[in-house]
């Protein structure tokens, strides 16, 4: 089977992002631009797939500026086979990029998508379950493992108290966490060879997609600051600080 | 309109989040539902109608939903959405599963992780790991939000909604629930304890964290860590405090040998005091605490146990 992964270019997550002065956004011009984390592990999660004969080919989709086509090319540096990127520069919001990645579903007939859990700008945590509502196909969200066999899978979920299993049935969308695996580094041949593999570039009305946001952003301003407090000398001065000054134990 | 609250719950009472989640909602309208769905769900759905601030709980029994599976959940909660103009759920593992899949079904735009009703339909809501704070209006017709439990403060109970039955949609089949594999633990659950004690990389072994565990429960504490200390495989990631963890606002909050990396405050510099301990003075934990020690970890904490013990 095909299996579909979704890289998201995003601030580099070692950057200090800065709020514009005009608090429209966050400063992204010339600011280093990286693959989202947790799609780096959907990558490897689906190159892993076809390392272990689980998968026939993994396409790697992006959707946003033509810039998006780096992003695409790191995921075929790690091994992906080929890429599809939607252009377009509008402003793109989780429920717009969920109808993308399905119109490319219904395309590719995937058995498979995997994308990262969440994306480290907005920190929304929403297309992957979107895109499983909008096909009628099942979920693994937060996946620290994930076995496929015989047209269904079983995802051990992160969760609030600790880790969940459950079986789903294929095709599905698995969203990444953290612990489901450790992304490779491209090799020096790989990103080479990766700029002869092909990127498929579409535009979102030629998939027949309203990518209009729904939500407005009215401003973006720092968050408030904590001022940094004191040093105290010894446990004894901590203790009677936290007991008469904060009052807290 | 009336808001629509869905609840997770044990089968028990309804999760601790619910009345945040209530809370929040009543800043959104004033008629607030509670849906408790489950298999033998009717203690769980007696302790959503004490909760102050509910007009109304809806009891919806299915077998389908004894595992809070988000396939046969989200259908119940979409057959219901046409009768309200907010869905809203705490930003939990349930309610971050959950919610896209009814927003996308009801072809909505969802919420994540509001900290502030503004208006009913403005939020405000963190983003870049709550390097920036954006403040954002929904045009949909019906809003489908999570919010962030630590952010608005529960309600003192003493409510005496009616429990309504409602029918099921019974189960789509798409996954099946195999088995939970929760940490088992005497101490308070991170995200509502008063007082949490965590530890990171500085920690250097998953062995020495049993010394936090002795400090955590001298203080009737919850246990935590950074990424840093899940990461290097000290202890489970349901221990993680950060963007990518889980976001705690405890009043008391102590920070053992953790440098304080932007994704670990964003989880936890809300909370009202806070203690770092690290050898590095540099480290950037110290400017978001409020009383720092500089020094070995290993001879602090042991002598802050001991002397948390004198009362």
């Amino acid at each position: 089977m095909k299996v579909l992964v979704a890289v998201k270019r995003v601030i580099d997550y070692n950057v200090k992002i800065r709020v514009k002065a005009d608090n429209t956004g966050v400063e992204t011009a010339n600011v280093k631009m990286s693959m989202n984390p947790f799609d780096e592990i959907a990558v490897e999660e689906a190159l892993r797939m076809k390392e272990k004969g689980l998968a026939t080919e993994v396409i790697a989709f992006s959707a946003g500026p033509a810039q998006c086509q780096e992003t695409i090319r790191t995921a075929l540096a790690m091994g992906a086979d080929r890429g599809i990127l939607v252009q377009t520069d509008a402003e793109l919001q989780p429920l717009a990029v969920a109808k993308l990645l399905k119109a490319v579903v219904d395309k590719e007939q995937p058995g498979l998508v995997i994308v990262g859990k969440q994306a480290i700008d907005d920190d929304s945590n929403q297309t992957g379950q979107m895109l499983a509502a909008l096909l009628g196909w099942s979920q693994g969200t937060f996946a620290n493992k994930l076995h496929v066999a015989d047209g269904s899978a079983e995802v051990k979920r992160e969760v609030d108290g600790g880790l969940e299993n459950i079986k789903i049935k294929l095709p599905a969308v698995i969203t990444t966490d953290l612990r489901l695996n450790e992304p490779r580094y491209a090799s020096l041949p790989n990103i080479m060879k990766a700029k002869k593999k092909p990127i498929e570039v579409l535009a979102p009305d030629a998939l027949g997609v309203d990518v209009a946001p729904r939500i407005k952003t009215l401003k973006v301003e720092e968050p408030p600051k904590r001022k940094a407090g004191i040093k105290v000398k010894t446990v004894a001065e901590l203790v009677d600080k936290l007991r008469n000054e904060a009052g807290v134990i | 309109m009336a808001i629509l609250v869905v609840a997770a719950h044990d089968g028990k009472t309804v999760r601790a989040n619910v009345a945040n989640a209530v809370a929040a909602a009543s800043q959104m309208g004033s008629d607030v539902h509670v849906l408790v769905a489950g298999s033998n769900a009717g203690e769980a759905a007696k302790s959503a109608a004490a909760l102050q601030g509910v007009a109304k709980v809806l009891q919806a029994e299915d077998a389908a939903y004894g595992n809070w599976l988000a396939e046969d959940i989200a259908p119940l909660v979409v057959k219901l959405a046409p009768n309200y103009s907010h869905i809203v759920m705490a930003a939990d593992s349930v309610g971050k599963n959950v919610a896209p899949r009814v927003a996308a079904l009801l072809d909505v735009a969802q919420i994540s992780e509001a900290i502030q009703v503004v208006s009913p339909d403005t939020f405000v809501r963190p983003i870049y790991a709550g390097n920036a704070m954006a403040t954002v209006q929904s045009g949909d017709k019906i809003k489908v939000v999570t919010i962030r439990p630590t952010n608005f403060k529960a309600g003192a109970g003493g409510g005496s909604a009616a429990v309504e039955q409602i029918g099921g949609t019974g189960a789509t089949g798409l996954s099946s629930f195999v088995g939970a594999e929760l940490s088992k633990s005497e101490r308070p659950e991170l995200t509502s304890a008063k007082i949490v004690v965590s530890g990171g990389r500085g920690l250097a072994s998953g062995e020495n964290f049993k010394m936090l565990e002795t400090l955590a429960d001298k203080l009737g504490a919850g246990l935590g860590a950074s990424r840093a200390a899940v990461d290097a495989g000290y202890v489970p990631n349901d221990y993680q405090v950060g963007q990518t963890g889980k976001v705690v606002a405890p009043d008391l909050y102590i920070a053992i040998g953790i440098s304080g990396a932007i994704q670990h405050l964003a989880g936890m510099k809300d909370s009202k005091t806070i203690v770092a301990i690290n050898k590095d003075e540099e480290a950037p934990i110290f400017q978001v605490a409020d009383y720092g020690i500089v020094g070995d970890l290993f001879q602090i904490v042991p002598e802050l146990t001991a002397a948390v013990e004198k009362k």
